[in-house]
């Protein structure tokens, strides 16, 4: 289930990125809030500065409002393939001048995709941050591609492949999920692409991307570390500012979602399976499209439901009823479009997927019923907002969550507000969300077993 | 003792067109604290947000086990925090997520590790749990129970998996009748039999005040710290009762094991001699490795094997020093029909590295990017505890990171070039997972 793609795949990069979804916060609750300015170049490039005086680093984030969901039909992977190809130098800087000069500086940098967005970062010492602003911008229009550099790329990606999904059977019951999941819109078609699309990738199909996508008006610079938001106000206008907007960019409109109304079930059978797993996704509302207070209840609903060694989900499955080694759950509620509530749980040896799903059932249809209790809306909240506290000690944090949410249909005010709006939420709304939306005909349950002949069919 | 850690470099160096200074300075301070107790840690004291990060280890870990029963150490670490003291494990988990601390205890081959993080306005009720956790662990049935089966599920997963193969037969290849060669998270035959008796044997061993190092940084003072490792750590035992565990070095180069599984990508580890933390020789090997397989995207390798021929999505190699054993490590994974090429092209890469050295201007570049990039593991509270704290385990002194930059700039092109002869001098033990064509297992040659 690769959600978020990398350009090089270090556990640094993927570990700090999956930290992102675990729970979508923004300012503290006893701490100062962060001094957070935002404003648009003249260009239409939206800039967002957040001071962090305690090192002098800064991270340098540019995000783009495309992700693999704005691909045409046919070109899965496109968006992904182009940010590999983002590293093969322009006209003025031929590569590797980039990446060699950020690591003169000693800097380090990365880039990712997702449905919804596409990043490129470096985190540097802050005297080196005009030379990024500089090398960036250039390469926001200035792409130059030929077939020397895109070939081998092209079997770099299909190696990124191999390693995240075809290697990995749970990356792959992941992907069938998600297909199964979405009935119209793209969000069902895996970031990385399908197999036999991404191999018909060519240098034109990216160029095209690239010239469609890649303009100031559709990119979100976020700077975070030891800097004033006046400083970079006036090197993003000696840099960014004077690039010219190559491309129109209208509402990003995707094919929605009919009503759910079945329940599926598909079955991942991989001869290397020897620990089977359940894993269900609910189409759910995302912050952005839910009504007010609506995706927030989630959040908590989330918690309540499925943090690990606290949630409802471990405590009946693991502990009380001992039916599972692990069982946990997730939001995922950063999407422009739908989002995805998770549940995942691991069987132990003697114990079949489908009485593990029933377990499972019980544990949502008992939380439905009887609902949530106010004492576990207010610990389940306090806890959450300490994460706010937390995050504020990390730039790169900090700056992810700024540019997810303007990437996706939200707003600085929103993450300054997270907090208070997570206080906001009541045991009622946790109550409505989970009879609203764990409806199991809003969901698709997936089953990671060994062999379909012999063992855990649902009859 | 207080150490000021600044300016470290001044330069500024013209590339093509841009203009760059490689200027890290911090105002950060460490502090050395002693406990009143005699307790030792080293300190960040940073008050502007209201947190504290502490970072802990205990020398000893995985290689501490029973040799019969790989994974004691690996289990106690997964039940310090599932019940202690008045709490039952459901009652601690508890209290935890209430007091929004964050405790975490992991091992390695050489280190029990603990990290904590905690609010200000939470910190006694935080380190109270810590203490419970380290002194007064309750290994009750039902969570052993519970943890080894989660264990155990980890470690079916591992039997399929090409990279935990790849790893594991490396391991035990290169370390055979010694703890390197066991696998820390246990095995399927040992898991089963570890029992309340081992995991309370191995907490009284090896969690001591005498193989403790402790950091923190954050939003507490020296004085309030003092008191604090007094009261978290001051009720262990004050000698640790460590095995004596032999200096090796690897068995197998040369060596190369191919392991069949069913998968389109091979997975390859490949691992040799390297160079001791203390070696005079160790920053030329470091910078060394940087050149040719280091984090960022500019290595040789990455050259040669991704960018150039797109035959890996990954490759890397770095030194790993052990306390009883200096090792230098690559790894990459390749689709079955290009493995045997990407294996060549590292080694071969290898060879000329050790044959020709790195050139004038390779070993300036990477100079300046691993003094520019320590700064950058310096930007939160916890990777300040990290880095403070494995300084202590190396035992590089506490004005360390002043003296890091001199260290690097002091090393000449031929101190590189005698260093690049020592990475995986003695051949390579090789290890590779899938259906990779044209490799075979094969002994050392002659």
């Amino acid at each position: 289930m690769p959600n978020i793609l990398c350009r090089c795949w270090s556990a640094r990069a993927v570990g700090g990125l999956a930290v992102a979804f675990s729970v979508f916060a923004g300012a503290a609750q006893a701490a100062p809030k962060p001094d957070v300015a935002h404003f648009t170049l003249d260009n239409g490039l939206e800039v967002v500065v957040i001071p962090d005086r305690r090192a002098p680093v800064v991270t340098h984030m540019v995000w783009y409002k495309v992700g693999a969901a704005d691909e045409t039909p046919g070109k899965s992977g496109l968006a992904h393939f182009l940010e590999h190809l983002m590293f093969k130098g322009t006209a003025k800087n031929p590569a590797p001048l980039f990446s060699q000069t950020v690591a003169f500086v000693g800097g380090q940098e990365n880039a990712f995709t997702t449905q919804d967005y596409t990043g490129y970062f470096q985190r540097v010492s802050r005297e080196n941050l005009k030379m990024l602003m500089e090398f960036e911008s250039d390469r926001m229009t200035g792409l130059v591609l030929n077939d020397q550099a895109v070939v081998p790329e092209l079997k770099v990606v299909l190696e990124e492949y191999n390693q995240r999904v075809a290697n990995n059977p749970r990356a792959r019951l992941g992907e069938q999920i998600d297909a199964a999941l979405y009935l119209n819109h793209p969000y069902g078609r895996p970031v990385i692409g399908w197999r036999h699309e991404i191999e018909k990738l060519t240098r034109d199909d990216a160029l095209a991307f690239y010239r469609r996508f890649y303009t100031p008006a559709n990119a979100v610079l976020v700077v975070a570390g030891d800097v004033t938001a006046d400083a970079v106000r006036t090197m993003a206008e000696q840099t960014y500012g004077k690039v010219a907007n190559v491309a129109k960019i209208g509402p990003r409109h995707r094919p929605q979602e009919p009503p759910s109304v079945a329940v599926r079930h598909v079955t991942l059978a991989d001869p290397r399976v020897q620990q089977p797993t359940l894993q269900r996704e609910y189409l759910v509302p995302s912050s952005t499209t839910a009504k007010p207070g609506e995706g927030e209840a989630l959040e908590v609903l989330s918690f309540i439901l499925g943090r690990s060694n606290t949630g409802r989900l471990h405590n009946a499955l693991v502990v009380e009823r001992g039916l599972a080694v692990s069982a946990g759950g997730w939001y995922r509620g950063t999407a422009l479009d739908s989002a995805q509530f998770g549940i995942i749980a691991t069987p132990k040896p003697a114990v079949t997927l489908p009485k593990l799903e029933d377990a499972v059932d019980a544990v949502i249809a008992d939380l439905v019923a009887k609902g949530v209790t106010p004492d576990e809306v207010e610990r389940a909240k306090s806890r959450m907002i300490a994460d706010a506290i937390y995050a504020q000690d990390s730039q790169a944090t900090m700056a992810r969550w700024y540019g997810m949410a303007l990437t996706t249909g939200s707003t600085v005010e929103k993450v300054l507000n997270w907090p208070d709006r997570i206080r906001a939420v009541t045991a009622d709304a946790v109550n409505a969300a989970a009879k609203t939306w764990l409806e199991k005909r809003r969901s698709v349950t997936g089953y990671l077993i060994t062999d379909t002949r012999r063992e855990d069919k649902r009859t | 003792m207080t150490f000021r850690l600044r300016n470290f470099v001044a330069a500024t160096i013209a590339v093509i067109g841009a203009t760059i200074m490689t200027q890290p300075a911090t105002a950060t301070t460490i502090e050395r604290v002693v406990s009143p107790g005699g307790i030792e840690a080293w300190l960040v004291h940073e008050p502007s947000l209201p947190l504290v990060a502490m970072s802990f280890a205990f020398l000893g870990g995985a290689a501490e086990d029973p040799a019969e029963k790989p994974g004691v150490g690996y289990m106690v670490a997964s039940l310090l925090d599932e019940g202690a003291g008045e709490l039952d494990s459901k009652a601690f988990q508890r209290r935890l997520d209430d007091t929004a601390t964050e405790l975490r205890f992991s091992v390695t081959q050489d280190y029990f590790y603990g990290s904590i993080r905690m609010l200000s306005e939470q910190r006694d009720q935080s380190f109270d749990l810590l203490r419970l956790a380290l002194n007064h662990p309750r290994f009750d049935a039902d969570a052993i129970a519970r943890i080894r089966e989660e264990v155990m599920s980890g470690l079916r997963r591992e039997t399929t998996d090409p990279g935990s193969i790849a790893s594991q037969t490396w391991w035990r290849t290169a370390f055979p009748h010694h703890p390197y060669g066991q696998p820390n998270n246990g095995t399927l035959a040992s898991v089963p039999t570890i029992g309340l008796t081992d995991l309370q044997t191995y907490t009284g061993r090896m969690l001591a005040r005498s193989n403790l190092k402790v950091a923190a940084v954050g939003d507490i003072d020296a004085a309030t710290l003092g008191q604090t490792l007094d009261r978290v750590f001051g009720e262990l035992p004050a000698e640790a009762k460590p095995t004596t565990i032999r200096d090796r070095t690897l068995q197998g180069g040369g060596k190369r094991v191919v392991v069949s599984l069913n998968v389109p990508q091979s997975v390859v580890r490949m691992g040799g001699a390297g160079v001791p933390r203390k070696d005079p020789d160790f920053m030329a090997a470091y910078i060394v490795n940087h050149i040719l397989g280091g984090g960022s995207f500019t290595s040789r390798l990455y050259g040669e094997v991704r960018e150039k021929r797109g035959l890996v999505y990954g490759v890397s190699s770095y030194l790993l020093t052990l306390r009883h054993s200096a090792l230098f490590m690559v790894s990459t994974q390749a689709s079955n029909e290009h493995t045997r090429e990407a294996v060549d092209l590292i080694e071969a890469a290898i060879r000329r590295m050790a044959d020709e050295g790195p050139t004038e201007a390779e070993l300036s570049k990477a100079k300046a990017y691993l003094k520019g990039a320590y700064v950058l593991n310096l930007d939160t509270s916890g990777k300040i505890a990290s880095v403070l704290l494995q300084n202590q385990l190396d035992d590089l002194g506490i004005d360390y990171i002043d003296r890091r930059q001199r260290m690097i700039d002091a090393v000449t092109v031929d101190d590189a070039r005698r260093a690049a002869k020592r990475l995986g001098a003695g051949g390579l033990l090789t290890t590779v997972v899938g259906e990779p064509k044209d490799l075979a297992s094969r002994e050392p040659g002659p």
